[in-house]
């Protein structure tokens, strides 16, 4: 069996931009592939060239076997699209809105009812099906999104950030469904998210991407502990000194100074920690307080992009220091 | 098959969101009233159209003014479409954009049908001569008026792309257009230069051409009714093929 996306040295520039730059890429049958990037890394212009909306600059891609550039009929019918934006008719009912889909879509006409009954189940929206839209929650909007991706039974799915702007019980729900869905024979799902922890949980594999390049390609396991283990963070008066001393220790081999706080990198944390805090008190540096990282997506996308997919953690860690040194001062 | 069902679609969504609208539904039985009643009295005292009764004379007008504004007004829903998304849902659908667009034409043309139909009931009252034959000749005479106009919407809608660059094209090619067909005085009496500007404009033979049916032999056509809707025809055709053109662009 071929893979049910084969991407061939695909390009896509905008004048001298180039939003995706020579991207080679398999996927395989009934796999959960996540896209992560920043903002502008060229995930929304690798999936627009992949659904047939946008026209590639050079390079081609096969989706279900047939050619994006020259069987555009033959994808579209093969694909089911959840955009980032929402792409409902509000005036109308989610009966209609599927039906709709249905026609555009030629669902044969038999099977047509059966089918808008159960995908409205799956997205568990059946009591809502004759109400309008504009009276719907975004979340469940999403929800009929998702059921209307999947009316004309695609081949592959496209989830373009699925879950933005959604409350956590509606975010925690629309990951079931998506895990239900994967139980499905023979669907592959391909989704984008800002949200790391939704890739993680969810994805086969991740391919992250920046600067219209992949950077990064495996199973999200693979790519945590490919960062190197775990991160010690030691809080005390003398950094540097402490620093150096696990250098020449050789207690970890990548050491950094950040806002006073001493970053080490070690294979496994539970036996490295009490060999820093020992040669620590021996050389009379006080240790105020530790924590602990087991690396997750974020430390895994931070590594190859360079930047922090949650711009709150910098205040979250500001607070926290505030805190202590609140404490201090008692 | 698959297209004809896309179309079919397209085309009941229109519908149905027109009569889903009341605010719309009450402004397409108010404007007509208002234009009648209110313009046309008025001009019937300043302006005067020798051997006919203005009110008579400017209705075949109004029902093109009812159709030319409706459809300006309709091809906003392309922008609306655009803005809420829904456009995208049937642009990524296997439909082929002539079909998109054909199914998006003939939805909102049959509201702006529907809006000129409106109009004619309003003959009785004014005192102009009705009867259900003028009506079915007229008929065929507005489909032909109203698929052009219709396509002009879309079309513009299509390029301009906002609501803003719509709305200034809109005022710019509606009230030209009405003022210089000749619904609201004969063309026999204006200056040479803007009688050629006059027949320049395709609703002047859309106007003329419901005129020659609809005031049965009391109205001295501008040309035989032949040429009038063989022009409105070509005009369709262009502005058809413009409207499949401008949907049919990618990126």
């Amino acid at each position: 069996m071929f893979p049910i996306i084969e991407i061939q040295h695909l390009t896509r520039q905008f004048g001298s931009n180039t939003a995706v730059n020579d991207i080679s890429l398999n996927i395989e049958r009934g796999e959960v592939f996540g896209l992560l990037g920043p903002n502008g890394a060229g995930k929304s212009t690798l999936l627009s060239m992949l659904c047939t909306i946008l026209r590639p600059t050079s390079g081609t891609a096969t989706v279900n076997g047939y050619d994006i550039i020259h069987n555009h009929h033959q994808v579209r019918q093969s694909i089911g699209i959840v955009f980032q934006d929402p792409s409902i008719d509000a005036d109308m009912t989610a009966r209609e809105n599927l039906q709709m889909h249905a026609d555009l879509y030629d669902v044969p006409a038999d099977t047509q009812d059966a089918r808008i009954k159960g995908v409205l189940e799956l997205v568990r929206l059946t009591d809502k099906a004759d109400d309008f839209l504009n009276t719907f929650s975004g979340g469940m909007r999403r929800r009929l999104e998702i059921a209307r991706g999947l009316l004309h039974y695609p081949k592959v799915l496209f989830l373009d950030e699925p879950t933005i702007g959604l409350d956590p019980q509606s975010r925690e729900h629309i990951w079931e469904h998506i895990r239900n869905l994967r139980k499905r024979e023979d669907m592959t799902i391909i989704l984008t998210t800002h949200y790391m922890e939704e890739a993680d949980r969810l994805c086969d594999r991740i391919a992250i991407i920046d600067h219209g390049s992949i950077v990064a390609l495996d199973r999200p396991e693979a790519l945590k502990s490919g960062l190197g283990g775990d991160t010690v963070i030691l809080g005390t008066n003398d950094g540097q000194r402490l620093c150096d001393l696990i250098l020449t220790h050789h207690l970890s081999e990548e050491v950094t100074l950040q806002n006073g706080e001493v970053k080490a990198t070690v294979s496994n944390a539970g036996t490295s920690l009490p060999r820093i805090t020992d040669a620590a008190a021996q050389d009379g540096i006080h240790i105020e307080y530790i924590s602990l990282n087991h690396p997750d997506m974020n430390d895994v996308f931070m590594h190859y992009t360079g930047r922090d997919p949650r711009p709150e953690t910098n205040k979250e860690r500001f607070s926290r220091m505030a805190m202590m040194r609140r404490r201090r001062i008692k | 098959m698959s297209e004809f069902r896309g179309i079919r679609t397209l085309w009941n969504r229109e519908i149905k969101k027109f009569l889903r609208e009341k605010p719309r539904l009450i402004n397409a039985f108010c404007q007509p009233l208002i234009w009648l009643f209110l313009f046309g009295t008025g001009m019937r005292f300043s302006a005067t159209v020798s051997g006919y009764n203005y009110q008579e004379f400017i209705f075949p007008g109004l029902v093109c003014q009812a159709m030319l504004f409706t459809a300006m007004f309709m091809g906003i829903s392309v922008i609306w479409d655009r803005e809420f998304g829904f456009l995208k849902e049937i642009l990524v659908s296997p439909l082929s954009r002539s079909s998109i667009f054909l199914g998006k034409m003939l939805g909102v043309s049959t509201d702006v049908m529907f809006q000129g139909i409106i109009v004619f009931p309003f003959a009785f009252l004014i005192g102009a001569h009705m009867d259900l034959r003028i009506f079915l000749e007229a008929l065929p005479v507005m489909i032909l008026i109203t698929i052009g106009l219709v396509s002009i919407g879309l079309v513009l809608a299509s390029v301009l792309k906002s609501f803003e660059g719509f709305g200034l094209f809109q005022t710019f090619i509606n009230l030209p257009m009405f003022f210089l067909s000749g619904a609201l005085f004969p063309l026999s009496n204006v200056p040479v230069w803007l009688q050629g500007i006059c027949y320049a404009n395709p609703l002047t033979y859309g106007v003329d051409a419901l005129r020659t049916v609809m005031m049965s032999g009391t109205w001295a056509p501008l040309f035989p009714l032949y040429i009038d809707m063989g022009v409105l025809l070509v005009f369709d055709v262009i502005m058809f093929s413009l409207g499949t053109y401008t949907f049919g662009r990618t990126d």
